[in-house]
């Protein structure tokens, strides 16, 4: 695949250290960052000062108070029972990110939830999310993470939440003229691979997208990345590169994922990838600790490491705006 | 008087310090690799050893010492244990000889073998 550095190389955005040669550094992100080209716009900082970063950045044509037609709030990794070091309270956590959610400018439409709802799959985890999220008074369309679906082939997780889904567990839906793709890849999973989305899903998939216009914006959600990030980890999918040959007609794509607890993007063509903060604790960037678990942080800077993704559809806009921003 | 309870206090000490050397697993492991059942410690989204040589009718016992859970799941599917949490066992006979390679189902880059002689 084609690699490029499509950063804007203002101060704020520069790339400090590139280790895989892809245009790609977490610390350049973490930091607050643009893209040129797309017509994205992706700000990676803390604070609720990001929407006015956003419209400062693309002048009038997108003010904060009305950003467009399409606002949808992505949540990722809640890991509800979990409760080591890396974060003992991840109920408070994710009532942060409830708090940050009701306290937007623009209040989105619904939420998506791209998996690690649960630590464990156990039924009371995903009671005290349900409970917790209620509170943001929105629908919410989730997808599983390998932790949803312990046990049991994912037969709780899409009776509680996908149970006109197809398959183990995928679906898709419209709102406001975007088709949006909810997608299972921590499933059947074989030894030494990564993700995978199997023959099945692919198959439904080539057809749910048939008879779509070109110019119909897609997102498609899913856990585990659906761009290689970091394959030692397993921060991959097998088979992504087939979903994607399918959405090539596409003007705009919007890929999201959770799973490596870490915002990350990156631009192929029409495809903008983009990975979420977790509302439990963070993981280490690729290559950066032993394994890709838990990470400790200085409990001060928990929150910082922790977030939401607020998303904004403009007509007529190649792509969605993705805003990062932390529950600090 | 004070002789004799100093005496009586070696009898009991002594087979004590003796039991705590046999019976304490870490010690037993070390003394003799035989006798005990062997362990694959989960650590850091990997196996140790991730290669482990073990006789026939030996008992493998995998034990998480990771902050996330892990799924131990040979790739034919003769075993597969439930979800172990931080310090969950499982354990598994392996009666016949061979090379049992297996891995965990939900971090599936993490690879291990068991050869049984």
């Amino acid at each position: 695949m084609a690699k490029r550095n499509l950063f804007d190389p203002n101060p704020s955005g520069v790339i400090e250290h590139d280790h895989n040669n892809d245009g790609i550094d977490r610390r350049g992100f973490l930091k607050c960052m643009a893209w040129a080209g797309t017509g994205a716009l992706c700000v990676i900082q803390g604070g609720v000062l990001k929407s006015h970063a956003l419209a400062s950045h693309m002048g009038s044509q997108m003010k904060s108070h009305k950003l467009g037609e399409l606002s949808f709030v992505q949540i990722s990794d809640s890991h509800m029972g979990f409760n080591k070091p890396a974060n003992p309270d991840v109920i408070a956590t994710l009532k942060a990110a409830v708090d940050k959610i009701n306290a937007l400018p623009e209040q989105p439409e619904f939420l998506l939830h791209t998996g690690d709802i649960s630590h464990l799959s156990k039924p009371e985890e995903f009671d005290n999310v349900d409970q917790i999220l209620k509170a943001t008074n929105k629908q919410i369309f989730f997808v599983p993470g390998e932790h949803d679906v312990l046990n049991d082939d994912g037969a709780m997780f899409r009776e509680r939440y996908a149970k006109n889904s197809k398959g183990q567990g995928w679906y898709s839906f419209d709102k406001n003229g975007v088709h949006f793709i909810g997608l299972v890849n921590v499933m059947n999973l074989k030894a030494g691979g990564l993700g995978t989305l199997g023959s099945e899903q692919l198959e439904w998939l080539e057809d749910d997208v048939k008879h779509l216009k070109s110019s119909t914006p897609i997102v498609v959600f899913a856990h585990i990345p659906l761009w290689t990030v970091y394959p030692q980890w397993g921060w991959g999918t097998e088979d992504s590169t087939q979903a994607l040959s399918y959405l090539k007609k596409f003007g705009s794509v919007t890929v999201l994922n959770g799973h490596i607890h870490q915002t990350m993007q990156k631009v192929e063509g029409n495809v903008t990838f983009h990975t979420a903060f977790s509302t439990a604790f963070p993981q280490p960037a690729p290559g950066k600790a032993e394994g890709p678990g838990p990470m400790k942080v200085p409990a001060e800077q928990l929150r910082s490491v922790l977030g939401i993704t607020d998303v904004n559809y403009v007509q007529g806009r190649h792509a969605l705006a993705v805003v990062d921003s932390s529950l600090a | 008087m004070r002789r004799k309870l100093f005496f009586g206090g070696l009898v009991v000490a002594l087979p004590l310090a003796l039991a705590a050397v046999i019976l304490h697993p870490t010690r037993a492991k070390s003394d003799d690799t035989k006798a005990s059942p062997a362990e694959v410690r989960v650590d850091n989204f990997s196996f140790g050893p991730d290669t482990l040589t073990v006789p026939a009718n030996s008992t493998v016992t995998w034990v998480n010492k990771d902050d996330v859970p892990h799924v131990i799941a040979s790739n034919d599917g003769l075993f597969k244990s439930k979800a172990l949490d931080t310090d969950d066992k499982y354990s598994y006979t392996f009666a016949k000889a061979g090379t049992y390679s297996y891995y965990c189902s939900i971090h599936p880059k993490m690879v291990g073998k068991v050869v049984v002689q």
